[in-house]
């Protein structure tokens, strides 16, 4: 779906400035978003490049370097560290063969941290794009790494 | 059993996903009873239960739906905060996976009584299922006549609008909460005015917490004396308890206030793992005291947590059992802050990144008295100083292990290399 | 009237005002930084701290409102202590190599770091330097010294409503900067220069000219002339030690001479040019049906901005150069002659109460040899002051001199090119009486007079009404031209400022201005004109003069090839 597909989905209000750039960057493979896209955003909702530049910059979700297709992101806060010794991590970081904040060169996987998800009952959580997975391990890992891989050859 | 399901007695038993089992659980009868109230009466009842906000700031909700009601531009707006993101806190999440319409009932309550008509829920990104959740909920509720205009058949119009959260904790704080909404960075505000006479978009709103909303249905219900005689007289009705950690069963329970800490972790939590010791307690979130295991005989209560300095926070209790190391605890926790300041004010902005330095020392063993000193100072200006909620509250975790754990600095300290000392 | 006690003093305070002025209403201080006057209130540096009695925590006291029976300790060894320890914190995140900076000995954090009585810092820098931004010819980013006061962010947005900057990044690494980390030249920044004038610190100042103008003056084949704005001579005197309005026209021109400038002219000869030229260009305009409402070119900070936002009216604006611009076409071309002196060895300098004057002296099309600027350098009123302070003159005990002839001849009308307003009038005094072909019986066009942002009057010409309309900073200028653009305008002459209350308030005054100084300043610039003897632009023989010897018919081809410019749609760039 393209930029102005999107934008044509939502009132024209600054106050849909965030529902619009959230939803045209899940639908981009490479989710992240560039300076042309967010110029035509600013000048759709009428408002200055400075402000709609200063909110991507603000907001964790939001990139402007492309990132994988799927993004990985562990919890790094205490409930989920102090839980079975796992080491999420560097499970991750093994697996995957990169560390927090790369992008696998397939442009398969980036590897991010997130602050707590509020799932600290089943920790250790990882999120992977949208959907939260709990208590995950050495195996669930790999098979969830498989399964991406799996999903994305159909 | 020292549980008391009030708020959350629905859960397990309907299908969050359907409306009609709430309903046929009596769900919306209180909205109804509500509409048939003269809305000075409802406001009587709130102040008559004493109810607290459950977000953690726990402030008496009458006061801020009678400063609402008051108001006379228009138009007035009810905003649930459901970005919960305090480390440690699943509760909210867990109401609105399990029953949302009790979360809806309570604004259409609040929306009745102060002359609102139109809503926003704040959901973090990173609840996905929450937000399936709630918006079925409110589609369904739509379809049922009880979102939008002319809400079973009276002149009563509410509707609900659902915002997403995009990566950032400060935005369950009211004011930056509220310009994430208005499509802006979420940077507080200058305070006063409050958000009950200067809001969103510049006008009155409510601001509470998914726990207070789901509790609304249960004040009309029970009568606001009859809550107020549950709990302690500071801190009345139950509160929903997120237990996790090194603890046997983690999970959410709702427990009357003045229940103490030690019953919780043991009755429902099942205590620590085997052969483990309990080392240290954190208490509402990341941005909750630190203390000792001699403290659990503590009661949960706002009056007693402000002795603290600090608020019982949204009711996360956090275990950490003898294995773990407590300046790589504090250290976890600064790292969050750090990472989570807006960034508008300087005490926050700048001592946050210099709490973390003088952490990693005491972390990696090279730590002085100088440090200590100084991550006293640093704590306090930003307690002190700070302009809302994050900052004056991410040192609360080192002002209370200065406290109840000062040997472990000092020992730490007798543990650096001595060039360093 | 709440009663309240500061530092256990009692005093009646003003409902509803806050700490810090009920405290400086009875003269207490308490310092503050991110606070400016005319700005939001902020509470963001927190420096301004004081204790409540039995209130934990300490407030803000530029946020927070009084309440009877407030006590309020303005240093208790809390407030102190936190005071000291945030200005470290943001010592330890800044540049505080001082005397390489141009704020040393005049700023904001300085000042306040050493009535805190800091020597040592507790605080590990933690400053992670990063490269700044000379990109354009007008204003320098230096972020290492940034101190996130959001003062330029806020003036950019509220006042100008351009938005050029905004805080990019969270926490820790927040930094003010252009949308996509970009520098100033490549974003549709207007170079008024309003951020430079209210930042606390060195972190966004003018392009440093005084370089090259002490090149230029000491260098012996050089003829280096000098023009002074309209506006210097009741705003230099501020940054010299002088009380604020001061006229000191006559210091100025002496102290000119001692630092070395061969000739010291006076802008107000080409502003008096400025309003000729104008004038025949709204009467032709106005007799031939041409496009209405003309608007005023003098303002580069406005030339910037309308080729930016609005290149559909480029044709409404004047074609006159601003009176800098005329003034060195004239020095490379009339005075070079005359005096036979080459073109290149002529250096024109001039001060300005401006920094986009900068940018404008270096627009390709203000060079009449294709290759060298008409205008070589520009220095705003705050540099001259510098260069005067360098070579230690006691500026306020300076015998009184005289411009250079024939720039000595100037109008009153040209005196108040500085104010909101001053343009327009100056226009229409001329304009009427031509046109009218009989003096005029009131000289003073109260009604553009003023500090509303847009103040609009009507005139009466021959028979014929004529609307007109003044507005001064750039948000109300765009309220203008909004109109003009939907063709729902009722006005045929508009003039527009971009700084608020006009040159008087410009981007390169003194540190400090606010809207109760640009007033005092414009009071002062029209008791100026209120002296002179002559008060009309066309009174000016001088002027007449040179268009008798030299220029021809103004609006004639001479006058068009010196004195008249085009403008660049930049909108799609």
């Amino acid at each position: 779906m393209d930029l102005v597909a999107v934008l044509e989905q939502f009132p024209r209000e600054q106050t849909y400035l965030i529902e619009i750039l959230l939803k045209y960057q899940s639908l981009k493979p490479t989710q992240h978003l560039n300076e042309d896209e967010l110029k035509t955003v600013a000048d759709h909702l009428d408002l200055p490049e400075s402000h709609v530049y200063g909110v991507v910059s603000f907001y964790s979700f939001f990139s402007m370097s492309p990132r994988g297709r799927y993004i990985i992101q562990y919890c790094r806060d205490v409930p989920c560290h102090i839980n079975d010794d796992f080491d999420v991590k560097a499970s991750l970081e093994k697996q995957l063969g990169i560390t927090t904040g790369q992008t696998s060169e397939d442009g398969m996987f980036t590897l991010e941290y997130s602050s707590c998800l509020g799932m600290c009952d089943q920790s250790p959580v990882i999120r992977v794009n949208d959907k939260v997975y709990p208590r995950v391990n050495e195996k669930k890992i790999k098979a969830l790494i498989a399964e991406c891989r799996s999903d994305c050859d159909d | 059993m020292i549980e008391k399901k009030m708020i959350t007695k629905h859960i397990g038993k309907i299908d969050p996903h359907s409306i009609e089992d709430y309903i046929k659980s009596g769900g919306y009868k209180m909205l109804e009873k509500a509409l048939g109230m003269k809305r000075l009466d409802i406001h009587d009842e709130f102040e008559k239960s004493y109810l607290r906000g459950r977000g953690g700031a726990g402030f008496p909700v009458a006061v801020k739906l009678m400063a609402l009601a008051q108001e006379t531009a228009k138009p007035k707006y009810i905003v649930c905060n459901a970005d919960e993101g305090e480390p440690g806190n699943f509760k909210d999440r867990y109401l609105m996976e399990n029953n949302p319409h009790q979360i809806l009932e309570g604004m259409l309550i609040a929306a009745y009584a102060t002359g609102a008509k139109k809503g926003y829920i704040y959901i973090r990104g990173e609840f996905e299922q929450s937000m399936k959740t709630m918006k079925k909920a409110i589609c369904d509720a739509r379809k049922h006549n009880l979102v939008g205009p002319n809400i079973k058949e009276s002149p009563f119009d509410f509707d609900i609008e659902i915002r997403s959260g995009a990566g950032s904790y400060v935005c369950g704080e009211e004011f930056a909460l509220l310009e994430s909404i208005e499509g802006k960075s979420g940077r507080t505000r200058v305070k006063p005015p409050f958000p009950t006479s200067v809001g969103l978009f510049g006008k009155p709103t409510l601001i509470n917490n998914v726990e207070t909303f789901a509790t609304f249905p249960v004040i009309i219900d029970m009568g606001g004396e009859a809550y107020a005689n549950i709990g302690t007289p500071s801190s009345t009705g139950t509160k929903l308890i997120s237990l996790s950690g090194n603890i046997r069963n983690k999970g959410v329970y709702e427990v009357p206030f003045g229940v103490p800490m030690r019953k919780i972790i043991e009755e429902l939590g099942g205590g620590v793992g085997e052969g483990r010791k309990i080392q240290m307690i954190q208490l509402g979130g990341a941005c909750g005291p630190v203390i000792p295991e001699y403290m659990l005989d503590m009661v949960i209560d706002y009056e007693r947590f402000e002795e603290f300095e600090s608020k019982t926070g949204a009711g996360a209790i956090i275990v950490i059992d003898d294995r773990y190391d407590m300046f790589d605890i504090l250290k976890r926790v600064s790292e969050f802050f750090t990472h989570e300041s807006c960034g508008k004010c300087t005490p926050c902005r700048e001592g946050n990144l210099h709490m973390l330095k003088t952490l990693r020392k005491f972390v990696d063993k090279r730590a002085s008295e100088k440090d200590l000193s100084l991550l006293e100072t640093q704590a306090r200006v930003m307690h002190q100083t700070s302009l809302c909620g994050l900052g004056q509250t991410a040192p609360t975790a080192v002002i209370s292990t200065l406290h109840y754990f000062r040997f472990g600095y000092l020992n730490r300290i007798e543990e650096s290399t001595p060039e360093v000392r | 009237m709440p009663k309240i006690k500061i530092n256990n003093m009692e005093i009646n305070a003003e409902t509803n005002e806050t700490i810090l002025e009920a405290a400086r209403a009875h003269n207490f201080n308490i310092p503050t930084l991110c606070h400016y006057p005319d700005l939001d209130i902020k509470s963001d540096c927190r420096i301004c701290v004081v204790e409540l009695t039995g209130q934990k925590g300490l407030v803000t006291s530029c946020s927070t409102p009084v309440k009877d029976g407030m006590e309020i300790k303005i240093n208790s060894p809390r407030a102190l202590n936190a005071r000291k320890a945030i200005t470290e914190m943001i010592l330890a995140n800044h540049d505080a190599n001082c005397t390489a900076c141009v704020r040393n000995m005049n700023c904001e954090l300085q000042r306040l770091s050493e009535s805190l009585g800091i020597t040592k810092n507790r605080f590990e820098n933690v400053l992670e330097e990063k490269a700044t931004d000379e990109s354009n010819p007008s204003i320098v980013r230096n972020t290492n010294r940034c101190i996130k006061c959001a003062r330029c962010i806020d003036v950019c947005k509220k006042v100008q409503d351009i938005s050029v900057l905004d805080f990019v990044g969270r926490g820790q690494e927040i930094e003010v900067s252009p949308a996509f980390n970009k520098q100033l030249a490549d974003v549709f920044c207007t170079f008024c220069g309003q951020c430079s004038a209210v930042c606390p610190v060195g972190a966004i100042m003018e392009k440093d000219a005084t370089e090259p103008v002490w090149d230029a003056i000491h260098n012996p084949d050089k003829e280096v002339l000098v023009q002074v704005a309209p506006a210097i001579r009741v705003s230099l005197g501020e940054d010299l030690g002088l009380p604020l309005g001061s006229v000191v026209t006559g210091k100025i021109v002496a102290a000119l001479k001692m630092l070395g400038f061969n000739k010291v002219f006076d802008t107000n000869f080409t502003a008096d040019l400025t309003i000729i030229e104008e004038g025949h260009e709204l009467i032709n305009r106005m007799g031939e049906s041409g496009r209405l409402p003309l608007i005023t070119s003098c303002c580069p900070g406005w030339i910037r901005y309308a080729e930016h936002e609005f290149p559909d009216l480029l044709d409404n604006i004047s074609s006159c150069k601003s009176p800098q611009q005329m003034f060195g076409a004239l020095a490379k071309s009339y005075y070079a002659k005359r005096e036979a002196i080459d073109p290149k060895d002529i250096y024109v300098v001039s001060i300005m109460p401006c920094t986009a004057k900068k940018y404008e002296a270096q627009r390709p099309e203000m060079s009449l040899n294709g290759e060298d600027p008409d205008v070589d350098a520009v220095l705003t009123t705050r540099e001259l002051a510098k260069m005067i302070k360098q070579m230690g003159i006691d500026f306020d005990n300076l015998r009184e001199q005289k411009f250079d002839k024939p720039d000595e001849v100037t109008s009153g009308a040209a005196a108040i090119f500085g104010a909101t307003g001053g343009v327009m009038e100056a226009a229409l005094r001329s304009v009427k009486e031509i046109l009218e072909g009989r003096p005029l019986e009131k000289l003073d066009f109260d009604k553009v007079r003023g500090y509303e942002g847009i103040r609009e009057t009507e005139v009466t010409i021959k028979g014929e009404m004529l609307k007109v309309a003044v507005a001064h900073t750039l948000a109300n200028a765009r309220k203008i031209a909004e109109e003009i653009r939907a063709g729902t305008s009722p006005y045929a002459f508009v003039e527009v400022m971009a700084c608020p209350g006009g040159c008087v308030g410009g981007g390169g005054q003194p540190y400090g201005t606010t809207s109760e100084k640009a007033r005092e300043r414009i009071h002062s610039i029209y008791q100026v004109d209120r002296l002179m003897k002559i008060r009309k632009s066309h009174d000016n023989a001088a002027v007449m003069n040179l268009y008798s010897n030299y220029l021809g018919e103004p609006s004639g081809d001479l006058a068009h090839e010196l004195l008249h410019t085009g403008y660049t749609n930049r909108r799609d760039t």
